[in-house]
């Protein structure tokens, strides 16, 4: 987005900069006033001290209304995120936390967290359950965007507000559902699946099992995440103009051709930045599994931000989980350069 | 229409039954349950339609302690927060938007950066850094980080909606002699009422959900708490009673839909910019 979107906001104030009977000196080129027309208009010979000043001044405009956006995320984004690097560098616990005084110990932290079996566990367990989450999301995604393009408006209306309903829907209210329809005595779900035949569900208490309560997390985030993907790769969908469809249609093509050498060209670069997106939500999220499980059973749904989250409170190993959370924000930055590498070319597109 | 046709159509509106069903039933069931009386809740049958509704469970769920208590908390630190990240938020798309200044193209690409910032990793050093500055269990530091939070989002669009004006407006404004701080406020600021609604609603939206630092950074005071956080840990005010839970749910829910409905249409432009995660 960068490259064109901000331009434009540039060149209008270059074009509008240029009008020769410009008379509010608004205006300035970087650097502020150093001898822009009117200026030299209104002071022919030299510039008198006064204007010179006022010059200067409107040339710090722009950097004191950017300023507390830059000061907050010093102290908010920056700061955070080095502080989080320095502890991963130290001895940090309890008695750190409390009388400060932390000792640097090098790469110890990171030494002890690579050589812990559990660690490795977790890392698996985290980009099973991205991938899990992700590629469910992206496929029921297209599946139903592809279906509202096809349906009538009524139709079409109808599935939009059961998606933007979910969409609505809080976290935390979801959790707080889910664990409703999965109770094990009066659950909907267990309900149905005796009804249905399946009689060992009979009061089956699925978050007591470790693969159960991490399917449940999945199938929860999966549906929360559908309507957001679904309704934007639909926006995309409509901007492809009928006759490409036709002229494919009239050469022989089937639904299957049609997908995938014009709905899924013409719609790779949202593809694209839309599965950057859920790897990031999908790669941390937290809320849900806190609210439904804290990592557990048995740390089958620890995944590495409850892990991180987990030692450090738990365990008062900060410095443990300094390191955890840095070797998350690296992991999430290299699919950062991803998601800006498509973001420039959608905008190129444009 | 035609048996060939309707034929045809038939997968497909069965598919839009299904799709529907799926995405609307648990939400349907928590608004259900929500006015179901006990006696039907615990039947071992359950009702799919209602039959006999009750408001019990919303005055269990009000009757709730501190109910008020957390749902203060909740629209103090939410609403500040927004109120904060617009008006910071606001300075910073002008600058953008409307000045050249060198840095401009750097503090833009910083400002999505951050709309990207790894948050829920940032969880520990920033409860380290509340406690070394005294700010732990006070609810003006989770109000200053749903700040953070929201402000990247709220440049990047405020900033679009300030491109969409004219500058030809404001100088219209300049050239009969109002200084530029009066253009901005008269002229422009009036056309942007619309962005600035959708921007803090959706601002609203992101800190009102919010559970990661509500839990984090509050912890010794109960009654300090968020409502995200108190409703997490509905076992320990309503135990087993679902029927509080789900309304408890549903009220939670309410502001959040309502700010959808009010959105409407700009529901999925505003939302494709991916800084709001419902």
């Amino acid at each position: 987005m960068p490259s064109t979107g901000h331009r434009t906001g540039a060149d209008r104030d270059r074009a509008s900069g240029a009008g020769p009977g410009r008379r509010a000196p608004g205006r300035r080129g970087p650097g502020g006033g150093t001898g822009s027309a009117p200026n030299r208009r209104s002071a022919p010979n030299r510039r008198s001290a006064p204007a010179r000043r006022t010059a200067l001044i409107r040339g710090a405009v722009p950097y004191l209304l950017v300023a507390p956006t830059v000061l907050g995320a010093l102290y908010l984004l920056l700061y955070p995120l080095l502080r989080n690097i320095v502890i991963s560098l130290q001895h940090f616990r309890m008695g750190e936390l409390v009388n400060g005084g932390a000792a640097f110990v090098g790469l110890d932290n990171y030494r002890e967290i690579l050589d812990d079996p559990v660690f490795w566990d977790v890392v698996r367990r985290t980009f099973g359950f991205t991938i899990a989450n992700v590629t469910l999301i992206m496929v029921l995604a297209t599946l139903v965007s592809l279906l509202l393009m096809r349906l009538g408006r009524g139709a079409r209306l109808l599935v939009m507000g059961a998606l933007v309903l979910t969409w609505a829907t809080p976290v935390i209210a979801a959790t707080t559902i889910f664990q409703w329809m999965f109770q094990s005595e009066l659950g909907v779900v267990n309900w149905l699946l005796v009804r249905a035949g399946f009689t060992s569900f009979q009061s089956y208490s699925w978050f007591a099992s470790g693969t159960a309560t991490f399917w449940i997390i999945v199938v929860l985030v999966v549906w929360q995440s559908v309507p957001f993907a679904a309704i934007t790769l639909y926006a995309a969908q409509t901007t492809i103009p009928h006759e490409l469809y036709e002229a494919a249609r009239i050469d022989g093509a089937g639904p299957w051709r049609l997908f995938t050498t014009i709905t899924l060209p013409m719609t790779r670069t949202i593809f694209g930045l839309i599965t950057c997106l859920e790897i990031i939500w999908v790669f941390k999220a937290f809320a849900q599994i806190w609210a439904i499980s804290q990592g557990g059973p048995g740390g089958a749904t620890t995944i590495l931000q409850v892990y991180a989250f987990r030692i450090a409170t738990l365990q008062h190993r900060y410095d443990l989980a300094g390191a955890a959370s840095t070797i998350t924000v690296v992991i999430l930055m290299l699919v950062l350069v991803v998601y800006f590498r498509h973001m420039y070319r959608q905008e190129a597109l444009r | 229409m035609n048996p060939a046709t309707l034929w045809r159509r038939l997968p497909f509106a069965l598919a839009a039954l299904a799709v529907f069903a799926v995405m609307a039933f648990p939400v349907y069931w928590m608004v259900l349950t929500a006015f179901k009386p006990t006696v039907l809740i615990q039947s071992p049958d359950p009702l799919f339609l209602p039959t006999a509704l009750t408001l019990d469970h919303f005055r269990t769920a009000v009757g709730a302690d501190n109910f008020w208590g957390y749902w203060r908390n909740s629209l103090l630190v939410t609403v500040s927060a927004v109120l904060l990240s617009l008006g910071i938020g606001l300075l910073a798309a002008f600058a953008v938007a409307r000045m050249n200044w060198k840095g401009r193209r750097g503090f833009l690409l910083m400002v999505f950066i951050a709309q990207m910032a790894p948050w829920e990793a940032m969880l520990i050093p920033v409860y380290v850094i509340a406690r070394d500055t005294d700010m732990l269990d006070r609810l003006p530091m989770l109000t200053l980080v749903y700040f953070m939070i929201t402000l990247p989002f709220t440049i990047v669009t405020l900033r679009g909606f300030i491109a969409a004006v004219p500058p030809d407006l404001e100088e219209a404004a300049m050239v009969d002699g109002a200084t530029r701080a009066e253009a901005f406020r008269k002229v422009v600021f009036p056309l942007l009422a619309p962005g600035l609604l959708s921007t803090s609603l959706f601002g609203f939206i992101t800190a009102w959900n919010e559970f990661a630092f509500a839990n984090m950074l509050i912890i010794k005071d109960q009654t300090d708490r968020t409502l995200p956080v108190w409703l997490a840990s509905f076992q320990n005010t309503f135990g087993t009673d679902w029927g509080a839970t789900m309304a408890a749910s549903s009220l939670f829910m309410l502001p959040v839909l309502a700010i959808f409905l009010v959105l409407q249409g700009r529901v999925t432009t505003g939302f494709t910019a991916g800084a709001v995660k419902g």
